[in-house]
């Protein structure tokens, strides 16, 4: 029996209730909204329940919004795939300030980094996590790269002329 | 300075050293694999806890080569990613500059023409015999075998030659525009094309009987760093080492983008997910790529070369030159003010090591908000620890050439 | 045998005799420096691949003396830093610098080598004479054999011309003392 975008929005309302919101198909994914403190147990349920088998989760990522309110400043997107009945879905959470959130690494092991990653560019804390530190910047770091506030280009070079990168008084 | 990078005393494996000792009176030793080592192609870094030349346990630490892709698109229009897109995994950069414009496509719904989708897919597909090849011999340098990487790397040269002939650069190819190419593909390309297709098959004959009976690769390799099919999906295993384990998801069955549902292919699946089995894996899927190619070749359709698009194809210079219109499309293109919807999209296409999916989120300005790369490489790296636990030294050598990991891919 | 279409090295200006052949100590030690050039390669990125494929079959650098690649630094003669360096891995590159043995030369081979390339992030170290001095750079994104060629050719016009007593004059203690080596 393929699996049915209707059935699994019915699944998932019956368990949560309202703690999912928000179902779309965003082009050609189905992605819902899941409130932060229930994100672990409907990913559980996504990868354990029979008739939806979402086995592999295939990206997580996090994302920073600083023009949004309060609530909303930090989200994280998990992408999960089945695939026997080749479906994808698309699961969101948005965070505060100071964000934290379950890990899911016991659910699945290939969370783990992807948890490190999100923690050294966000500074998402994952609770639970077994080793969370930093990955891919240095160990040394003290701030969380991604956020739109840090800037990408390094602020100590000495070297280079403004007046060739088009950038004056007025634009910065 | 230099004391800096040894490792601190209170490291836990210091602590486990003190406190174990074996039987004769030996004791456990740390090793530190890399950053910069002949063997480890790309730097990472591994300390290992040895007892003598078995491995105990491993604790990686990359992003020594972390450029701050994700970052950098953020602030750059959508031609300028396209730059950062080959420099992910270098061994086979077209595959990663198509599945960008398929990404794109996809977001702003442009529909590719078919000669275009086709002369991609043999792009792609060449993108995937070389990076195989480059895995493969490798692999084989490794465990001793220079050979087959001189003589094969000689074929790398030829596919080069092409790329040069489509877009003008070896490695980093930069190819393609939003629906499409930038340019017929002309008469010596598909010559070049034509005489790789009967010299190339010959020489991997070669390649394959120099190792597949080998008794010395057979026992090198046989039994190493196997992983269970479970196990695999569980690390986010895709692509050849996953199916070597036994499962075969393959994206361009699964959800196939620019026609690669119009060819038949088979997908080669490995039995136990050792190397010997993902070295066959790779192997196959050489063959496999040759006849996709070969079909491609022989359906390939007539037609225009790339979409209707002006909004944001760049015009011919002639026509920018006389043309009002196409003057205005060309500056606003490279500008980067070109119409963006508000959209996320995420699209996933089989790289050389597994399913490099792209999500992206865009917010209607001439940048993206968010552009996260689901790197294959990361996430199956993360499995290394557990590969080489209880084996040798060697075995973890010959266990991370088989698992083509490259940094590039890796850090991003 | 003699076969005319190859080149063999010219010998160096001087005075020659019956048994015996005169000439300064600079010039040969400098001829023997320069056709025997053993290279590091620090390949860390794509420049590494087309490092691969200048010493293969093809490009075969190995005509120019470089026949035997060391990964050991006290072995080495040239070090040839192929690929983007990060801020993490600076200090290693320092340390790899610091335990060859003189003589010894760098090329930054590729952008991002010689200057951070494509990459003006806060990760990147932004060309790596800001850690270690170099003598050739070979621009490129990557460059093709080619160049790398022409780059290690140009490392052996300066080999050969160079003093004796080069390391240990104030100019190159100055040099040194300016990276804190």
């Amino acid at each position: 029996m393929a699996l049915e975008i209707a059935y699994i929005q019915e699944k998932l309302n019956q368990k949560f209730g309202n703690n999912v919101l928000n179902f779309e198909m965003s082009r050609d994914i189905f992605s819902f909204e899941a409130t932060p403190n229930l994100i672990r147990e409907v990913i559980r349920f996504l990868k354990e329940e029979e008739s939806l088998n979402f086995h592999f989760l295939t990206d997580l990522a996090g994302i920073h919004f600083p023009d949004n309110d309060d609530e909303h400043q930090f989200s994280v997107v998990y992408q999960l795939h089945n695939w026997v009945e080749n479906v994808r879905i698309r699961v969101k959470t948005y965070l505060p300030e100071n964000p934290q959130i379950d890990t899911i690494s016991d659910l699945f092991l290939c969370a783990n980094w992807m948890e490190r990653e999100a923690w050294d560019f966000y500074g998402i804390k994952f609770e639970g996590h077994p080793q969370l530190k930093r990955i891919l910047n240095m160990d040394e770091m003290v701030s969380h790269p991604m956020r739109k506030e840090f800037p990408m280009e390094d602020s100590g070079r000495t070297d280079k002329d403004d007046r060739f990168f088009g950038r004056t008084q007025i634009n910065g | 300075m230099m004391s800096d990078l040894l490792l601190p005393p209170e490291h836990r494996y210091a602590k486990i050293i003190e406190q174990t000792r074996n039987d004769d009176g030996s004791e456990l030793s740390i090793l530190n694999l890399g950053p910069t080592h002949p063997a480890t192609h790309g730097i990472f870094q591994n300390i290992l806890l040895m007892d003598g030349e078995r491995i105990l346990d491993a604790e990686p630490t990359i992003g020594y080569i972390h450029r701050a892709f994700e970052k950098i698109a953020e602030n750059r229009p959508f031609y300028q990613i396209n730059v950062l897109t080959d420099r992910m995994n270098y061994c086979s950069s077209p595959i990663n500059n198509m599945a960008w414009w398929i990404t794109v496509e996809k977001l702003l719904e442009i529909e590719v023409p078919k000669r275009a989708q086709y002369l991609r897919v043999i792009v792609m597909e060449l993108a995937r015999i070389a990076d195989h090849l480059i895995c493969n011999s490798i692999l084989g340098v490794d465990t001793g075998a220079y050979t087959g990487f001189l003589y094969v790397f000689q074929f790398r040269e030829k596919i080069y030659e092409i790329y040069e002939e489509i877009c003008g650069a070896r490695l980093t190819t930069n190819m393609g525009r939003i629906g499409g190419f930038e340019r017929e593909w002309s008469d010596e390309a598909f010559k070049k094309l034509d005489t790789f297709l009967i010299d190339f098959p010959i020489a991997w004959k070669e390649f394959e009987n120099l190792f597949e009976r080998n008794r010395i690769f057979i026992d090198r390799t046989v039994d190493v760093g196997s992983i269970s099919a479970e196990k695999a999906m569980q690390y986010g295993f895709t692509g050849p080492n996953l199916r070597a384990a036994g499962i075969d998801y393959d994206v361009r069955k699964a959800q196939p983008y620019s026609s690669y549902e119009d060819f038949e292919f088979d997908v080669p699946v490995g039995k136990s997910g050792d190397t010997y089995d993902r070295f066959c894996v790779r192997n196959a899927e050489v063959w496999e790529s040759l006849n996709i190619i070969k079909q491609a070749l022989a359906k390939l359709p007539k037609g225009p070369i790339h979409a209707d698009v002006p909004d944001y194809y760049l015009p011919p210079k002639e026509d920018v030159y006389n043309n009002m219109e196409s003057l205005i499309y060309h500056f606003k293109i490279v500008m980067g003010e070109v119409p963006v919807p508000v959209a996320e999209i995420y699209h996933a296409v089989e790289g050389g090591n597994g399913e490099l999916g792209f999500y992206l989120i865009t917010d209607g300005s001439r940048t993206p908000y968010r552009l996260k790369m689901r790197r294959p490489c990361y996430i199956y790296y993360q499995a290394y620890t557990e590969m080489i636990k209880g084996g040798m030294l060697s075995d973890a050598i010959v266990i991370l050439s088989s698992l083509n990991v490259i940094a590039g891919e890796l850090d991003a | 045998m003699s076969d005319s279409k190859i080149n063999m090295v010219a010998p160096p200006e001087g005075v020659v005799g019956e048994g015996f052949f005169a000439t300064k100590l600079n010039d040969v030690v400098g001829m023997a420096r320069a056709n025997s050039l053993w290279p590091l390669p620090f390949a860390t990125s794509c420049c590494g691949i087309e490092f691969m494929a200048t010493m293969a079959s093809h490009y075969d650098l190995a005509r120019f003396g470089s026949e035997r690649v060391s990964f050991s630094p006290r072995q080495a003669d040239m070090l040839m830093v192929m690929g983007t360096i990060s801020k993490k891995m600076a200090p290693i590159l320092r340390q790899v610098y610091e335990q060859m043995a003189e003589p010894r030369w760098v090329i930054a081979v590729g952008a991002c080598a010689s200057s951070g390339g494509v990459f003006d992030t806060y990760s990147v170290l932004q060309g790596i004479d800001k850690v270690i001095p170099v003598d050739v750079y070979v621009p490129g994104c990557p460059p093709r054999p080619e160049q790398i060629v022409d780059g290690v050719m140009q490392l052996q016009e300066l080999v050969r011309n160079e003093s004796v007593r080069r390391r240990n004059s104030p100019e190159y203690k100055e040099l040194l003392a300016s990276y804190n080596l």
